[in-house]
């Protein structure tokens, strides 16, 4: 539906508000409303990918060292990855802008 | 060839959905509607309609199970009323945004409380604003036609909305009347096999009735309002070919001996017939009284209904429901009418009276008592925005 990229008109919508590309939902922006954003130290990680599992939405994926960077696109804040890291690896920072 | 018999509304509602070859019928019982669904269930059972009966477990779980299968492509009939709708109504506004042709009986019944499983137009209005084509039937013959109507209404393209058939609880619902029941072959050649737009299909996969954040959700409402805008003509092009066809001719309004009426009323439903007989009464008399039916009430044919009382002195809508206003503005019926008026800067005296609640009888008398109140008024000052008529002090 609506893309960060450009809302659309309401003659463009489709038919029955369908969505007919399936999986489009990774285009939406979720990740603007946060207020405190998860921060990794690498030194800590062990690269179990409990952050991965655990987050809510896509924010974790596995790079080609094996750590798990955030995207901030999705990042809500929640926290849960913090919560969840059996290392502490993960901490909360605060957002300043 | 088509038949005349002697049937219960209800069966003859029932029947005239299986003409439709409807595909799939989701229900829950509830009286008055209950003769409606529990003689779909025995086509089913008896092997004379191959559809999929759904026992659900609730009106709620009814139109749910309705979405699912007319978003699958199947063409899918409920019916309800009262609390049954009250219960179901959530899922009817869904069922209008996702632009599924549904087709619902509603024997129209009041709502609680006091408990009352008898007629007036509560559930009608409460389904005002849900996005659905709501038309409404006078007596039985019209129940059988509108319903054959309703799905060539709602699976026109150019519409494709759901369709609510009103027809009064009892006072329609369980009467026994002489039918003409259309011949199948007849029936199929009105209604073309319902092909829509988008269904859901494994390999075309889509999604139906996603989240609407602030940065669209108002353009979603403005498509909608354009689409359901532009259904007018399409549902009287269905009726003139209907008329054609079967040789019965509807109009999103109906009028009877309004063209010199000084006094125009404005009903709905089966109470119109009474107001015909009351029309006579009053003309015998020597009143011009004329009666203004209105066969659709959303979308609100305002051109046609303001055609049929723009040049009358007096207008008195009836409406069948408590709208619990607060007593300064009219009940729904006459708040249409009154918006058409004001914008065509057209100002009749304009009375409003509320009648015929939880099966209470309006007789002719009625009628009558309601021209001596309008004679009687004054245009001095603030008028009353609507009174009960035949209620004890």
């Amino acid at each position: 539906m609506a893309k960060e990229t450009g809302i659309k008109s309401w003659k463009e919508l489709n038919f029955g508000i369908a969505i007919t590309t399936p999986g489009n939902a990774s285009e939406l922006k979720t990740g603007d409303w946060r207020s405190m954003r998860p921060e990794t130290n690498k030194e800590k990680c062990t690269k179990c990918g409990q952050c991965y599992i655990f987050c809510p939405d896509m924010v974790y994926s596995k790079d080609a060292e094996g750590y798990y960077p955030q995207n901030y696109y999705w990042c809500k804040g929640c926290g849960i990855c913090a919560k969840e890291c059996p290392v502490d690896a993960i901490t909360m920072v605060q957002e300043v802008d | 060839m088509s038949k005349k018999i002697g049937i219960e509304v209800s069966i003859a509602c029932a029947e005239a959905a299986g003409l439709c070859d409807v595909d799939v019928v989701a229900a829950y019982p509830i009286t008055p509607q209950t003769h409606i669904v529990e003689h779909l269930s025995e086509m089913v059972a008896d092997g004379h309609l191959d559809a999929e009966f759904v026992p659900v477990e609730s009106e709620h779980s009814a139109m749910s199970a309705c979405i699912g299968s007319s978003a699958a492509g199947a063409r899918t009939f409920t019916s309800t009323c009262s609390q049954g709708y009250a219960l179901m109504s959530e899922l009817c506004y869904i069922a209008a945004s996702l632009r599924l042709p549904i087709v619902m009986a509603v024997a129209n019944r009041a709502l609680s409380a006091p408990i009352n499983i008898w007629n007036d137009h509560a559930d009608l209005m409460y389904a005002r604003d849900t996005g659905w084509v709501q038309i409404i039937a006078e007596n039985g013959q019209e129940v059988v036609d509108l319903t054959i109507q309703a799905f060539r209404i709602a699976e026109d393209p150019n519409i494709s909305f759901p369709v609510q058939v009103n027809l009064d609880g009892f006072t329609l619902s369980h009467m026994i009347e002489p039918l003409t029941i259309p011949d199948k072959a007849e029936v199929q050649k009105y209604l073309p096999p319902f092909k829509p737009k988008f269904y859901l299909d494994p390999s075309n996969p889509m999604t139906l009735g996603a989240v609407g954040m602030p940065d669209i959700y108002t353009e979603a409402r403005k498509a909608q309002d354009e689409a359901f805008k532009a259904t007018l003509p399409y549902i009287e092009k269905a009726w003139d070919e209907f008329g054609k066809q079967f040789g019965r001719q509807y109009k999103p309004v109906e009028t009877y001996k309004a063209d010199d009426a000084e006094t125009i009323l404005i009903s709905m439903g089966s109470l119109s017939e009474t107001a015909m007989t009351a029309v006579d009464h009053l003309r015998a008399k020597g009143k011009k009284v004329g009666l203004a039916r209105i066969r659709l009430f959303r979308p609100f044919p305002a051109e046609a209904l303001f055609a049929a009382i723009k040049n009358a002195k007096n207008v008195i809508v009836l409406d069948r429901v408590t709208s619990f206003t607060g007593g300064h503005v009219s009940g729904p019926v006459a708040l249409e009418v009154k918006s058409i008026l004001w914008d065509r800067k057209c100002y009749p005296k304009l009375r409003n009276f509320l009648v015929g609640l939880g099966g209470r009888d309006t007789t002719v008398e009625n009628f009558e008592e309601m021209l001596e109140k309008v004679a009687a008024s004054k245009d001095d000052g603030v008028a009353p925005a609507y009174e009960f008529i035949n209620v004890r002090e």
